[in-house]
């Protein structure tokens, strides 16, 4: 990997396959809880809907309009936060975003490890928000916020 | 096509009066398409700038020693300078902010709340830069009966002239609030003409010239401007001044904005008389070295010309014009006849983010976003954004030929 950051170390086969893949998107007929992400500057939307059991997240989808990375994060989002409690997935968005901002993502852990894939993204500080909102969007959907952003 | 090379202009000696152009960016030499964002600074803005504060720094108006009055001599210089820049009849017409967004707050505060009357409008359009659109709206919702109408834009990206003179018709439009060029369609405005439709309807108007001013030689009396606005920093010059031109009479009846020191008259503990202006829109220590540098911005494009600058820049818009719409997927926002070398697009299948960091990696910069005009995305249907590319006088068309070339590359590296 280079100094300032490969663009093609960025745009992993990994990333740009969660970015496209249909699993986890779209509004679902059902849900318990909803938020909206927006990043004004950039445009970027993501609209996160979950189903709870009781604390638990039961199943979680999206609708964003934004890049790759922004389009992967809530994918993998999607994919990681079902079986968790509410406490565990905000955890979980912390450390994505943590990852993301220093590049630190050497977990061994099954789950964290597929976050590694965001670790990449410290080398393109503009970026570091794509990864966010999405999690941002979990956080205010689960504490009962409507709106929030990540700049 | 080869590099313009005429006595007149010659891009590549220009070049070599901005140091950074000669940076490399991620081990690629820059090619910075940017400069509708903020331009690049020439030598001769830099030096003026560090000798300014190297030999004759002091406060300005307030001290009656040698750099005090070498200080004034030169923030006043630099206001005859911004006169002449912009054909204005006296230096007083010339007001020192911050930036354009604080020359129009200011108009929207002072002008607004001061001078138009309940029961009037404000009357901006689509196309604007929210720096041109926000104040008018916090007018508007400051509950003191001032309304606020939008000019529509046409599908090519025109400010649509029947729907002005529509929504001037019924005489309640006191005051006009639209840019003279486009920083997302690069659309260039008819302002003599909206000066002379708005002066018929009884209304005053304003221009932002933040792009228009750094592109074409700009004339407020001719064009009969009564306010108009641009900003130092995309003009070559430095971060942290902006012009408010105002007419004489007009800004004579304004009232002050912000109180302090360097815009009263007399000072007791009961009132205060104001200066007259532009001093009395001028409260605190102003922007003394950016004044500095705005000068030397001035001098550096009007000994250049503006006219050459402007032949330039036509060239460049040409060569886009020809250029971009060969790549495939590409889609231009609007298609004025009159534009300036600003364009916004988007390359199907490739989100703007991802195209600009693409772009970066290959030394190319430009803007992905909304450029702060978010209502004329949401009105051409990209409400997620565009990429935008814009030119300067140092842009060569070998530039926009890469640009083009790894725009082709992106597409393939996306796809
Ligand atoms: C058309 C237009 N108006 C206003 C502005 C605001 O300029 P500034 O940020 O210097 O106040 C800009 C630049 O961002 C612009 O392009």
């Amino acid at each position: 990997m280079s100094e300032t950051g490969d663009i093609a170390d960025l745009y992993s086969m990994t990333l740009r396959d969660l970015a496209r893949d249909p699993a986890h998107k779209g509004r679902p007929e059902a849900f318990d809880a909803t938020a909206r992400g927006d990043n004004p500057m950039c445009g970027d939307r993501v609209d996160i809907y979950v189903t709870l059991d009781g604390d638990r997240i039961r199943e979680a989808r999206h609708v964003a309009r934004g890049c790759e990375i922004c389009q992967a994060s809530a994918s993998l989002l999607a994919e990681l936060v079902p079986g968790r409690t509410q406490a565990e997935a905000h955890a979980l968005g912390q450390r994505a975003g943590e990852i993301a901002k220093s590049g630190a993502g050497n977990d061994t852990t099954d789950e964290l490890h597929r976050l590694s894939i965001f670790a990449v993204v410290h080398k393109f500080p503009s970026r570091v928000k794509c990864v966010t909102l999405a999690w941002n969007a979990l956080d205010a959907a689960l504490s009962g916020v409507k709106e929030t952003s990540s700049e | 096509m080869d590099t313009i090379i005429s006595p007149l202009f010659d891009v590549t000696r220009i070049r070599q009066d901005f140091p950074i152009l000669s940076t490399k960016v991620h081990g690629k030499p820059l090619t910075f398409l940017d400069s509708g964002a903020s331009a690049q600074k020439p030598r001769a803005v830099i030096e003026a700038m560090t000798r300014s504060m190297e030999t004759a720094y002091a406060n300005v108006h307030r001290g009656a020693y040698h750099l005090s009055e070498a200080a004034t001599e030169s923030y006043e210089a630099a206001r005859i300078a911004t006169q002449r820049f912009l054909g204005a009849t006296e230096p007083e017409e010339i007001v020192f902010t911050s930036n354009s967004t604080a020359a129009i707050n200011f108009v929207a505060h002072s002008y607004g709340r001061g001078v138009l009357q309940p029961g009037q409008f404000v009357l901006t359009s689509e196309m604007e830069h929210h720096a041109n659109m926000v104040p008018w709206q916090m007018l508007r919702d400051a509950n003191i009966g001032i309304g606020l109408r939008y000019v529509r834009v046409t599908e090519r990206g025109e400010l649509d002239l029947e729907d002005l003179a529509a929504k001037l018709a019924d005489g309640k439009v006191g005051l006009v609030a639209l840019t003279h060029m486009s920083n997302v369609l690069g659309t260039v405005t008819p302002a003599a003409q909206i000066a002379r439709m708005a002066h018929e309807a009884g209304a005053k108007v304003l221009f932002d010239g933040s792009q228009a001013a750094v592109h074409r030689h700009v004339d407020v009396t001719a064009i009969d401007a009564d306010f108009y606005v641009f900003t130092a920093h995309k003009l070559y010059g430095p971060t942290g001044i902006g012009v408010l031109y105002g007419k004489r009479k007009l800004l004579d009846a304004m009232p002050p904005f912000l109180g302090g020191g360097d815009m009263i008259e007399s000072v007791t503990l009961e009132r205060t008389t104001y200066a007259a202006a532009p001093a009395r829109f001028e409260a605190g220590t102003p922007p003394i070295i950016e004044a500095v540098g705005l000068h030397a911005a001035i001098d550096y494009v009007t000994n250049i010309g503006m006219g050459a600058i402007e032949a330039h820049e036509r060239a460049l818009v040409d060569h886009a014009m020809a250029v971009l719409p060969g790549v495939e997927g590409l889609t231009l926002l609007g298609g004025a006849q009159d534009r300036g070398g600003v364009f916004a697009f988007a390359l199907d299948g490739v989100h703007p983010h991802d195209l600009s960091t693409f772009l970066d990696r290959h030394g190319i910069a430009v803007r992905a976003g909304r450029h702060c005009a978010e209502p004329l995305h949401t009105r051409f249907g990209v409400e997620g954004g565009t990429t935008r590319a814009s030119f300067g006088l140092y842009t060569t068309p070998e530039e926009i030929d890469l640009l083009a070339a790894k725009l082709t590359e992106a597409r393939r590296f996306f796809a």
